[in-house]
């Protein structure tokens, strides 16, 4: 069996909260918020509400589209902001021109619609990430199998959601450290894409467990 | 008998809970101070009932300080309270000053010497004029709505706001535009208190029968007190639009109005518009009747919230514990618990009310639907074990900025 020369490494991330001084009561005063809100922000209505909703596999993609859809009330804009994939994404800087972008057009070809009041405004917040090491490590394929089953929903989320960011490599923690640390570039690919909006944490772990029990059975 | 840590296991699984123990750990100071106004009844003295125990369990010290005051600070914090909820208020400027005497009182007889303050809600905010050391962090937890502040007493409180490090909300509605930094902490429930926890069915049944309500026909049920901001008129016009379509049952339950004056004469007007009604149940339930919401909860086909205003409104997290399908107003904490489409549906009016009432029964695996994906939201943001793992965050990340 491969060993690593580095083990995987777990750790754990939790998220504060943080309530922005911002918000928005239209689609015209959203695009503004988009456009100007800090980085923290992006993230906080992007990717850690994907972690925040795992459970919810069917039409929830983002903060956004669910505020455009439930409270300004235009389906339209609501699909294309939740057309946005963060896997596409290796920056928030990208992921905050795609929106803006998408709310400008909106504005633009619907100007009086825009400016309409929803029914509740939308406030924008951050996620303060507060990232500590777990004592679970990993040297083989068979020793990270065992961890996975033991790490939180957390854990799991910051190393295979939250890591895209920070790698900004359109693929994430695990992947990583299965092509580069074990050299099993096919169980890398078939992790990166497992889909995380079709999937909860729970039921991606027990795909990727899947995946490592073919890969060990081989 | 009170739970521990590990009786959430097998609600939320061993990673979850050993997470926190984790958490906990990584912790270098680990004694709390926390200060609020009353150690029994009321949400604030719930919520630390729950939370210092467990964090004791993890090594965390909560040291938890109740104010002392006589009739008259309570009098005045009484009308604070009312006056940042939007009422208007009324004291003279003297009540100022036996707030801030109050509170000189309590500064000399509390140790505030600790490595990390909480301090719950208005009526403690001048402590932090005595905290020993300004390099440890005092934090203020605001459990009110301030969204209709009266600007009276706000101003007076705003400067002692001003000197904490953070602050707590419970909704970004509720927050306010602060110098300091404003966390989102969200309210939480027990899973294992008698309000939440399984019940055998015989006892749902049981309950069912004490009350005359038929467990045969759908039960559309309202749990709150009798309160007009909960428009419990407005949900029997709902009720009678459903019932054109469907034959069902109504019950709006809450605690009993025998000392409420303005309690009693709303359940008189809800009794007129019911109009003997057999199938509207208008329950007053004494003060403490955990296991029979529980179990008209459990036996609902579809919860409604119908409020004007809300706090949070706690009663949404509980029946979407027990996986109800909910149907509510959006309004204050309640858009955050019912994910239009996804955890519930929300409604803005009696018509939008009734119609996603009928819809639900309509569809019921669409409300099934919903009602396990609000548990799914419950489980991972409205627990008191999530409450616990977000003050540690906070705990952690205060240390680490220090």
């Amino acid at each position: 069996m491969t060993t690593a020369a580095q083990p995987f490494e777990f750790s754990t991330a939790g998220y504060l909260i943080r309530i922005a001084n911002q918000k928005a009561g239209s689609i015209a005063e959203l695009a503004d918020g988009v456009a100007n809100c800090t980085d923290a922000s992006i993230f906080h209505h992007t990717f850690h509400t994907l972690g925040q909703h795992h459970f919810l596999t069917e039409g929830f993609s983002n903060d956004f589209a669910q505020w455009a859809l439930a409270s300004a009330n235009r389906v339209e804009l609501a699909e294309q902001l939740a057309s946005l994939d963060i896997r596409d994404y290796v920056t928030l800087a990208e992921v905050r021109s795609d929106l803006h972008r998408m709310l400008k057009d909106y504005t633009d070809i619907h100007p009086a619609a825009a400016q309409q009041m929803a029914l509740e405004p939308f406030y924008f917040c951050e996620s303060v990430e507060i990232a500590t090491p777990l004592p679970e490590r990993a040297s083989s394929l068979k020793e990270f199998r065992h961890s996975l089953e033991v790490i939180s929903r957390a854990s799991l989320y910051y190393h295979f959601i939250a890591s895209r960011l920070r790698l900004q490599l359109r693929t994430n923690d695990f992947s990583a450290w299965f092509a580069n640390g074990l050299g099993l570039t096919r169980l890398a690919d078939q992790t990166n894409r497992i889909d995380i909006y079709a999937n909860t944490l729970d039921s991606a772990r027990r795909t990727l467990l899947s995946l490592i029990d073919r890969e060990l059975a081989a | 008998m009170t739970a521990r840590l590990d009786d959430y296991v097998a609600l939320l699984g061993a990673p979850e809970i050993d997470e926190l123990r984790s958490l906990a750990r990584t912790l270098v100071e680990r004694d709390v101070l926390m200060v609020n106004s009353t150690a029994v009844g009321g949400g604030v003295a719930e919520i630390l009932n729950r939370l210092v125990p467990l964090a004791r369990e993890l090594d965390v010290n909560i040291r938890w300080e109740v104010l002392e005051g006589g009739a008259d600070f309570f009098e005045v914090t009484k009308a604070f309270h009312n006056a940042l909820h939007g009422e208007p208020y009324r004291l003279p400027p003297e009540a100022f000053e036996v707030f801030l005497a109050y509170n000189e009182h309590n500064r000399k007889r509390i140790d505030l010497e600790s490595p990390i303050a909480v301090i719950h809600d208005p009526q403690p905010l001048p402590l932090i004029c005595g905290r020993p050391r300004q390099d440890r962090p005092w934090i203020w937890r605001c459990h009110i709505d301030l969204s209709r502040r009266n600007p009276t007493v706000w101003d007076f409180l705003k400067p002692f706001v001003d000197k904490f490090h953070a602050a707590i909300f419970s909704s970004p509605a509720f927050a306010q535009g602060l110098p300091i930094p404003q966390y989102l902490f969200f309210p939480s429930i027990d899973p294992l208190s008698d309000k939440n926890r399984e019940l055998p069915p015989e006892f749902v049944r049981g309950v069912l029968d004490r009350f005359g309500i038929d467990p045969g026909r759908p039960v559309i049920t309202q749990i709150s007190r009798f309160d007009r901001l909960k428009d419990p008129l407005g949900v029997v016009r709902v009720f009678r639009s459903v019932k054109r379509y469907f034959d069902c049952q109504l019950v709006l339950a809450g605690g009993g109005a025998s000392d409420d004056p303005e309690g009693a004469a709303v359940v008189a007007e809800v009794r007129e518009a019911a109009e003997g009604d057999p199938d509207i149940h208008i329950l007053e339930l004494p003060a403490s009747s955990p296991l029979e919401i529980n179990a008209l909860q459990r036996a609902s086909t579809v919860i409604v919230q119908k409020s004007l205003r809300e706090g949070f409104g706690l009663t949404v997290a509980e029946a979407l514990w027990k996986k109800r399908p909910v149907v509510a107003s959006a309004v204050g904490g309640i858009p955050l618990q019912v994910i239009h489409k996804h955890t519930g549906l929300l409604a803005h009016s009696v018509e939008g009310t009734s119609y996603q009432i009928r819809f639900l029964l309509a569809h019921p695996e669409l409300a099934a639907k919903l009602g396990e994906q609000g548990h799914q939201h419950v489980r991972e943001n409205f627990l008191v074990t999530q409450n616990l793992k977000t003050y540690l965050l906070l705990f952690l990340a205060l240390q680490r900025a220090m």
